[in-house]
């Protein structure tokens, strides 16, 4: 396989990875299979994510990218009849210790949806809510922590006279930085992201694409995309998957400049998912 | 250009529309048919119309109000003939309040102007033609003085005055030296049973005290009742028989053929004013509701407040906590068929748990001396307000309980997985997420619980409300809120007036009033947490979930 393969090389443009300090094997997943009662989703996953790197998983509807990104803090726990064999490490250690809260997992591990879902509160509880359930009741350390989540999220120009203000009168775009906002007010140390940009229009979609490469200083973030372009875009290494196995996972230039598999080139390539 | 079958302003498959909408018809027009009935008579209870005297054939004369006209009994459908029902008051001398009078048999009416209306303390009301008013100053004034009129309100107020007087004398005070007696009473029982000679000593002086207030008082009211009696009214009934009625007795009266549009509206919210803020009188024929009233309102809310933490916090264990399978679809099926249970039912388990087991208890637990010294007299092991309160909330459970699991499966996923995303535990999440977005849900169910409550009968029977209650549940001596009083209830007065009533005549146009008063109090109910939850509701406009 060669550069010179894709179809179409100038419709996708791809960010040259940048290495950065940081663990190599900040999430490690091993061996990992997954099944939602007798269905199994997901089959021999093995990759490792490195520190303050943007990870994409993308493949066709029903690959497994979202099963796997919401085993990552465990959001699957709610599914009743769930299993799992191999394990998954953040930083060495087993998200399925029995020593480990779930709760705190999930306080190092943010998420953002798919679809924006704000709380109705003002936009100042929202953005504090993850700090407020941790006990923090000073109101100093919220104020702070709500302007500097909101900065991060490049939201806080426009609502900082409506702090107090229902977070559900926002646009869609606002709402979804909202809740980025939201993920990272407790300061995790990974940023999920379930499809963020599919319900948005391009304008939101390139602010919260910006968001993620100034996010990344900060954080480990794990995306999951339908948009290969997006995944080009804004991801250090990509992973792809088909039917719950993983296909490929290298770095996102290598994926769509000259990708190993067939599969994944003809992924790429637009010719089936 | 369009053919003339496409202009038919019945698109095709539409057609039977209107079928659907029939069940709704059919049901709006039964209630509506009911709420029309009810308001139409019981409104009219309160209206004075021109009373006539009535020549019948059989040589009588009647002076009455025209209470109702119907259909001959046995009388033929092709052929209908009517009589008529005259209230003529005057209960001691008639008998019996009301006349019925053959239609075809009536010579004649006419509206003489000076025709008096009563309506008294005792033996119900009387229509009859006054000669004179003795005047308390011993002065007389005859009808045909034009001081009469104003000398007679003058009179009937004044007498009211000292009849208010007279009840809160016997009511008020007496009945406070009564409880402060009973209550030292039992000390000094207690005491003597103890031994404490300085204890009996003390209590013995305080009932001596007591009772020579008691003394004092009797003596106050007796005085006070007899300056009432000087007065009185001299008049002749239909039959031209003499009529005294002492002024005390009256507690309104007025000129039916004499009043304009104008007085009888202002007669109409006379009547309504004491509908709805006076106590009863003449076995609950009479008077006022308000101890009625206040006891369903009361009743309500405590229920209200009972169910809806009770209900909530199993929903919430429910959908949120249990293990879905099939023990929880049989706890699911045994709560809504807990709706389907007789109300008779509870109001029987009411009786035998929460007054015998639970009320029994407490006595036992608390009120050991009371028990010991007052004759067994029970406290809460006998009917009261918050045993009513609590059976209802059982009965209403289910309601709550649906209604809240409901509100809760609704709450979109994303909230719910947001919040546990940002690390906050599950009841975390069930205490900031769910419970604020479901409760106008929630609030739903409380309202249909609320209406189901408030009309709720047959349990209350047995487990603490009652005919008469003297006193109110909530008053001015602590603890303010008095949870083992019986009471008085809307819907049983209904019942209590429309079957147990010794007058029935003279009760059915009370059945409407009070059928009335309560459908406005639930509708009031209803309102009111429509608005609460319309508020909350507000909150959450232009979620996009």
């Amino acid at each position: 396989m060669t550069a010179t393969m894709n179809p179409n090389p100038s419709r996708i443009q791809v960010r040259p990875a940048t290495e950065r300090d940081g663990r190599r094997d900040y999430i490690s997943i091993r061996d990992y299979g997954f099944w939602y009662g007798q269905k199994q989703a997901l089959e021999g996953i093995s990759l490792d994510i490195p520190e303050r790197q943007v990870v994409a998983f993308i493949g066709p509807s029903g690959c497994g990218k979202s099963t796997l990104l919401r085993n990552l803090n465990r959001m699957n726990d709610l599914v009743d009849g769930i299993r799992h064999v191999g394990d998954i490490t953040i930083k060495g250690r087993s998200i399925y210790d029995p020593g480990l809260e779930v709760i705190s997992l999930r306080r190092r591990v943010g998420m953002v949806f798919q679809k924006s879902n704000p709380f109705p509160k003002s936009i100042y509880e929202n953005v504090v809510f993850a700090l407020r359930v941790m006990g923090v009741r000073d109101r100093s350390i919220l104020d702070e922590a709500c302007e500097t989540s909101l900065r991060k999220a490049a939201l806080w120009d426009e609502v900082k006279d409506r702090l107090q203000d229902s977070a559900l009168g926002l646009s869609g775009g606002q709402m979804q930085r909202l809740c980025i906002a939201r993920a990272i007010a407790n300061r995790p140390e990974i940023l999920l992201m379930d499809e963020p940009c599919s319900a948005l229009d391009p304008i939101a979609t390139g602010k919260i694409e910006e968001l993620i490469h100034e996010l990344k200083e900060q954080f480990t973030i794990v995306i999951v995309t339908h948009s290969m372009q997006q995944a080009a875009r804004v991801s250090d290494r990509t992973a792809f998957f088909y039917l719950g196995k993983q296909i490929e996972y290298d770095t996102t230039e290598k994926i769509f400049m000259n990708p190993s598999q067939a599969q994944t080139e003809a992924y790429i390539s637009g010719r089936f998912g | 250009m369009s053919s003339p079958s496409s202009d038919s302003s019945t698109p095709r498959g539409e057609a039977w529309v209107w079928f659907t909408g029939l069940g709704l018809i059919v049901g709006l027009g039964m209630v509506i048919g009911l709420l029309a009935l009810v308001v139409l008579n019981g409104i009219s209870v309160f209206w004075a119309p021109p009373v006539p005297v009535v020549q019948v054939d059989d040589g009588r004369t009647i002076i009455g109000q025209l209470a109702q006209r119907r259909i001959r009994p046995g009388s033929l459908a092709s052929d209908p003939r009517y009589e008529l029902q005259f209230q003529v008051g005057l209960r001691e001398l008639n008998g019996n309040s009301y006349l019925w009078v053959d239609e075809a048999k009536l010579k004649g009416e006419v509206f003489p102007a000076d025709i008096l209306g009563l309506e008294r303390v005792e033996n119900g009301p009387a229509f009859l033609r006054p000669l004179t008013l003795k005047r308390a100053d011993g002065q007389e004034v005859p009808v045909t003085s034009p001081a009469f009129s104003e000398s007679f309100q003058q009179e009937v107020a004044a007498a009211g005055a000292t009849r208010e007087k007279l009840v809160e004398l016997t009511r008020h005070r007496i009945g406070d030296v009564n409880s402060e007696m009973e209550a030292a009473r039992i000390a000094l029982r207690r005491a003597e049973d103890r031994g404490q000679a300085d204890e009996v000593a003390e209590q013995r002086k305080l009932i001596a005290t007591l009772e020579a207030r008691f003394a004092d008082l009797r003596t106050e009211a007796q005085g006070v009742a007899q300056r009432g009696e000087v007065a009185k009214l001299l008049g002749r009934d239909a039959a031209g028989r003499e009529v005294t009625v002492p002024l005390s007795q009256i507690v309104r009266g007025w000129f039916p053929n004499q009043l304009d549009t104008w007085g009888r509206v202002r007669l109409f919210f006379s009547r309504l004013h004491e509908f709805i803020f006076d106590e009863p009188r003449e076995a609950n024929t009479e008077g006022g509701l308000m101890p009625a009233i206040f006891g369903t309102l009361v009743m309500t809310v405590f229920m209200s407040l009972l169910v809806t933490p009770f209900g909530v916090i199993t929903a919430i264990y429910l959908r949120e906590y249990a293990q879905q399978g099939p023990i929880l679809r049989i706890v699911r099926i045994s709560v809504n068929n807990l709706a389907g249970v007789p109300s008779i039912v509870f109001g029987v388990f009411g009786l035998g748990f929460f007054v015998y087991v639970l009320g029994g208890s407490i006595d036992q637990l608390f009120f050991s001396d009371q028990l010991k010294y007052n004759n067994n007299t029970p406290v809460f092991g006998t009917g009261g307000l918050l045993w009513c309160s609590l059976t209802l909330a059982l009965m209403t459970l289910p309601v709550v309980i649906v209604a809240t699991e409901e509100a809760l499966a609704a709450v979109p996923r994303g909230m719910r997985e947001a919040s546990l995303a940002a690390g906050a535990s599950k009841w975390q999440t069930i205490r900031e997420i769910l419970l604020p977005a479901s409760a106008p849900g929630i609030l739903t169910g409380v309202i249909l619980a609320m209406a189901r409550g408030a009309g709720e009968v047959a349990p209350l029977m047995l487990v603490g409300v009652v005919k008469l209650a003297p006193t109110l549940p909530v008053d001015a001596v602590a603890p303010f809120l008095h949870l083992d009083r019986k009471f008085m209830h809307l819907g049983f007065h209904v019942y209590d007036l429309g079957f147990q009533s010794p007058d029935s005549d003279a009760a059915r146009p009370m059945v409407f009033a009070t059928t009335l008063l309560l459908i406005i109090l639930v509708v009031c109910l209803n309102l009111g947490a429509i608005w609460v939850r319309n508020r909350l509701r507000a909150r959450f406009k232009g979620a996009s979930f």
